[in-house]
């Protein structure tokens, strides 16, 4: 199994949710986060004192797929989040050892 | 006014007590919401708090003493400079027959209670240059020394017959200085106080290299929306009654207004590349501050041109705090302070008694409407007074208060926010898992 984790701009998560749902994932995590990347945050100015704002807002997208499905869903967040400009954000996949559903005890597999 | 007879006029007195009110918005919740937005989330109730209080203290006092300090109708002994604050001491032996506005059948109670807000507002502006930082108590010291030691005296000098009134000096040897609703006694007052008391307290940590934006942008201009609608009690009800000069001071406050906004903005875009949310709050706050003093003193066009001035002045004079180093954190001197230099002086070129305008007694008309420099000399001499009197009284009591409690929250509080470690509280529960359990001991 693995865990495909993806860093997205908040605006996008809507397409990257049907884009999911579309490739047969059954669930996700989704959370706020906040961060930079080589955009290096943003400048804002407020009564004339310009501020860098480094650390920008961000959607996280956790999703927990069985191996021969990693790539297809990475491909899926890709092209449903991309919008060419800087500050799309990344998605990564790690292995993952154990799952347990919690419900009803199912493991590994099964538990997806 | 006490030789004639009293007789109610209820027109007036309706127009009085619902200026009254809406003066009262003008801190409550007004400022609280235009400063609440302003600073950071760990600080934000401390901050309202902060105004609820000022009216609290002031309020209270001004119910005691307040009142007679400043309008006993010159019994102290030391007219100049202020009133005795035990003529009518609780309000006692204060009739409709000595009403401050028995002239247009307003009762002595409704004179009270209009200008008891004046009072709470000038205390609760100054919050705005303190923020994060100081002690409640030492606040709550503050308050009342102050409004007693600089606001009453200031208010008796101008409006209770003293030394910047028509009856004083000044109008003897130039001019009646002309300060419709309180450009010097509120504005320049509190501005100048912010100022001195900055000083002593110090700037936060962190300052200017850490970022302190605004937390609520929407809160901000809730604020300064109902500042402005409050405002038209604060300038129009400074009339004392429902008549033309009341209009006159309205749509002067309104047309001030909607000029001094789209400035500030205009300033911003051509400065910055994007006019703000927070430039369009603090415009209107500009042009309210700068056409008070002159409210129904100029025609249309000066209220324009006021507007005009105060908007851009004021967006300039915002960074002046960057540059000398001092943390007004919300920009009380910046605002206030130079908008009410900017409206008092201006008036001293646009006074005018055509168009429904307003003079006292002995005034003149200014340098561009063929006055000559009289009124101007006399404007210049006003403001230069209310920024010496306020910023030099305000300085020793801000020693002298920090010499006996402190002024300031231990670095460890502010850094983790005055919200927490002076109330207790957090302002916004964002997570159910910060809900906390309920103590043992508390029962349904």
């Amino acid at each position: 199994m693995k865990l495909v984790t993806a860093i997205i701009q908040p605006h996008r998560l809507d397409d990257v949710k049907s884009a999911l749902e579309a490739a047969g994932v059954k669930g996700m995590t989704v959370s706020e986060a906040s961060g930079y990347g080589r955009q290096k945050g943003h400048t804002e100015v407020y009564r004339g004192a310009e501020y860098t704002v480094d650390l920008v807002p961000k959607v996280r997208v956790e999703v927990l797929v069985d191996d021969p499905d990693a790539s297809a869903v990475t491909e899926a967040i890709v092209s449903a989040s991309q919008t060419g400009k800087i500050g799309d954000g990344k998605v990564w996949t790690v292995p993952v050892d154990a799952v347990t559903r919690v419900r009803t005890g199912e493991t590994g597999a099964e538990a997806l | 006014m006490a030789a004639d007879a009293f007789k109610l006029d209820t027109g007036n007195t309706a127009w009085m007590m619902t200026s009254a009110v809406i003066v009262l918005m003008m801190t409550v919740p007004g400022l609280a919401f235009f400063y609440g937005g302003m600073v950071r989330s760990k600080s934000v109730l401390n901050m309202m708090v902060m105004n609820f209080v000022a009216a609290g203290v002031v309020g209270f006092i001004w119910i005691l003493y307040g009142y007679s300090m400043t309008f006993a109708g010159n019994t102290s002994g030391f007219n100049e400079i202020v009133d005795n604050p035990f003529k009518y001491f609780g309000l006692a032996g204060l009739t409709d027959d000595n009403s401050l506005l028995g002239g247009s059948g307003v009762p002595a109670l409704v004179a009270v209670g209009f200008q008891a807000t004046f009072a709470v507002i000038t205390v609760g502006l100054i919050t705005g240059a303190i923020a994060d930082r100081i002690k409640l108590g030492s606040w709550v010291a503050f308050s009342a020394v102050w409004v007693t030691a600089v606001y009453f005296p200031l208010a008796h000098m101008v409006w209770g017959g003293g030394l910047l009134s028509g009856d004083g000096p000044i109008a003897s040897a130039l001019s009646t200085p002309i300060d419709f609703a309180g450009g010097t006694v509120v504005h320049i007052d509190a501005g100048a106080a912010g100022l001195a008391l900055v000083l002593i307290l110090g700037r936060r940590k962190g300052w200017p290299k850490e970022p302190m934006r605004p937390h609520n942008l929407p809160y901000v201009m809730l604020g300064a929306a109902l500042l402005w609608v409050g405002w038209f009690g604060f300038n129009a009800g400074s009339e004392g009654a429902a008549d033309g000069t009341a209009g006159r001071a309205w749509i002067n406050t309104f047309v001030a207004t909607c000029v001094a906004m789209l400035a500030w903005m205009a300033t911003e875009k051509f400065r910055d590349g994007k006019a703000t949310s927070l430039g369009a709050a603090s415009g209107v706050v500009a042009g309210l501050v700068a056409i008070t003093p002159a409210a129904a003193a100029v025609d249309s066009y000066g209220a324009m041109i006021i507007g005009l001035f105060a908007g851009v002045l004021c967006a300039l004079a915002v960074g002046l705090k960057f540059r000398f180093g001092f943390d007004d954190a919300l920009d009380v001197v910046g605002v206030h302070l130079v908008g009410g230099i900017v409206g008092t002086v201006l008036i001293g070129f646009l006074a005018t008694d055509q168009q429904g305008g307003w003079f006292p007694d002995g005034a003149e008309r200014g340098l561009l409407y063929g006055g000559g420099v009289t009124q101007l000399a006399t404007q210049v001499v006003v403001a230069a007074i209310a920024v010496v009197f306020s910023f030099v009284l305000t300085y020793v009591i801000g020693l002298v208060i920090k010499a006996v409690t402190g002024l300031r929250v231990a670095e460890a509080d502010e850094v983790g926010g005055v919200d927490f470690a002076l109330h207790g509280e957090t302002a916004y529960d964002t997570t159910p898992a910060t809900g906390g359990r309920v103590k043992e001991g508390i029962s349904a």
